[in-house]
């Protein structure tokens, strides 16, 4: 029998629950590595061969590299694990949280400070809050998005 | 005999340790948030516990995926700040009470909570945090934590967490448990965590006040109706971390009136401010009348 998931209707929003914990084992665990000094130093010196000690999938090594949270939580990666890599980048909560949104620190900072991002409109997947699909990236992102930059 | 005199609530932002610890607490930003915090130290001083049953949750730090306690009580002597990648947090190691945490851990299993029985374990922001609000940065020359401090980890990191129902009768038993202690020992319960906050995804950033303070009303005025609350409405309302909210059900559960033996508690403080970096930020306490 299917196990109750009442939770996949929530935009923007990875619940991490037994199936993801399960697909993201290595992933966290390479995250949890991180907490000791010895470990970070030697990631940051060949994060390649760092991240090929593990049995991590090559998606999941990818994410990593290019430190792109959402993508690691797909994958498996938990918030509170991913934040051991922003702890070893020298990231706050805060920043690795406003990454993940596509806004820059200033303007995630700024939404904060003027109460937080509301909850209408992204209680469910399918209004039209400014946490739903078709309106990612949010901020200097969604500008970075639709504005064509010479040369790239 | 023990006996639990009042419950404390209160948000455990990492951010907030991190204030403290780097002296940032007046700057205009943060004096806000601890401003909410005056009162609640002053009166620590004067009510002092004997013993503080803190409840609160592990961010993969003591525990990593290799074990994941749905329930974890301490049992040991003391506790290690721990080190969650930006280093230890400058403040003092944690005192345990192991004869009155041994005392629970029978009396609650007994009850049919299964806990699991921890006698080593590094405690994180989640405990540290609420400790430097309510205590202050204690003096160099008496660098200790006023009082022991039982710590009791609840997973609310991988899904499913327990049920609020679950966390309000845990908190009935440990009642019980504390009350059948033959030491006179007056116990604070502090629930911790929460308030409305997710910390991932295109969600981040989610804040809920309304929510947030019609659960402060109802936590002060009506546990048992708001302890039969679905997680998804947590997850819905408050953020994917508002989850953590259902911990102030233990604290709730474990008071007076809720096993008849006394009216309503009173609310000696309430405080909410928006934002402590990405949460909001949540503070009652409630003390149990004479």
């Amino acid at each position: 029998m299917a196990l109750s998931k009442p939770y996949t209707d929530v935009p923007g929003t990875i619940i991490f629950d037994a199936e993801q914990s399960r697909k993201g084992y290595h992933l966290n665990q390479f995250c949890m590595s991180l907490m000791k000094a010895d470990n970070r130093a030697r990631f940051k010196a060949n994060e390649r061969a760092y991240l090929d000690e593990w049995p991590m999938t090559e998606d999941q090594k990818a994410a990593v590299l290019a430190r792109d949270l959402n993508r690691c939580m797909a994958l498996g990666g938990n918030i509170y694990f991913l934040a051991k890599i922003g702890a070893t980048d020298g990231l706050s909560f805060q920043q690795m949280a406003g990454s993940m949104t596509g806004m820059t620190e200033e303007e995630y900072r700024h939404m904060m400070i003027s109460g937080g991002r509301s909850p209408e409109g992204n209680r469910y997947v399918g209004e039209d809050g400014d946490a739903q699909a078709h309106r990612q990236p949010q901020g200097s992102g969604a500008r970075a998005a639709t504005t064509p930059t010479q040369g790239a | 005999m023990a006996r639990i005199t009042a419950s404390v609530y209160t948000s455990h932002v990492p951010a907030i340790g991190a204030a403290m610890d780097l002296g940032k607490t007046q700057e205009p930003y943060w004096q806000k948030v601890f401003s909410g915090y005056e009162f609640s130290r002053a009166w620590m001083k004067n009510h002092t516990p004997d013993v503080v049953f803190l409840v609160f949750n592990d961010h993969a730090t003591a525990f990593s995926l290799e074990m994941i306690p749905t329930f974890a009580i301490g049992t040991a002597a003391s506790y290690a700040p721990a080190d969650e990648g930006w280093g230890p947090r400058p403040v003092p190691t944690v005192i345990g009470h192991p004869e009155l945490a041994s005392h629970i851990a029978q009396s609650v299993i007994q009850e049919d909570f299964d806990l699991t029985i921890v006698n080593k374990m590094d405690v994180d922001h989640g405990l540290t945090v609420p400790l430097s609000l309510m205590c202050g940065q204690p003096p160099k020359e008496n660098f200790r934590w006023p009082c022991p401090v039982i710590p009791f980890a609840v997973n609310v990191v991988q899904y499913p967490v327990p049920s609020g129902r679950r966390c309000f009768a845990l908190g009935q038993a440990i009642r019980r448990a504390v009350e059948s202690f033959d030491q006179d020992l007056n116990v604070h319960i502090w629930g911790t965590g929460g308030m409305s906050h997710q910390l991932q995804g295109a969600r981040a950033g989610l804040i809920n006040a309304p929510w947030d303070n019609a659960f402060l009303d109802r936590l002060i005025a009506d546990p048992q109706d708001l302890s039969q609350m679905p997680h998804i409405d947590y997850v819905r309302e408050a953020g994917s971390e508002g989850i953590e909210l259902v911990m102030w059900l233990i604290a709730r559960g474990a008071m007076a009136d809720v096993a008849g033996q006394g009216p309503a508690p009173r609310v000696a403080h309430r405080f909410y401010h928006v934002p402590a970096s990405n949460t909001a930020v949540g503070h009652l306490i409630l003390e149990n009348r004479p």
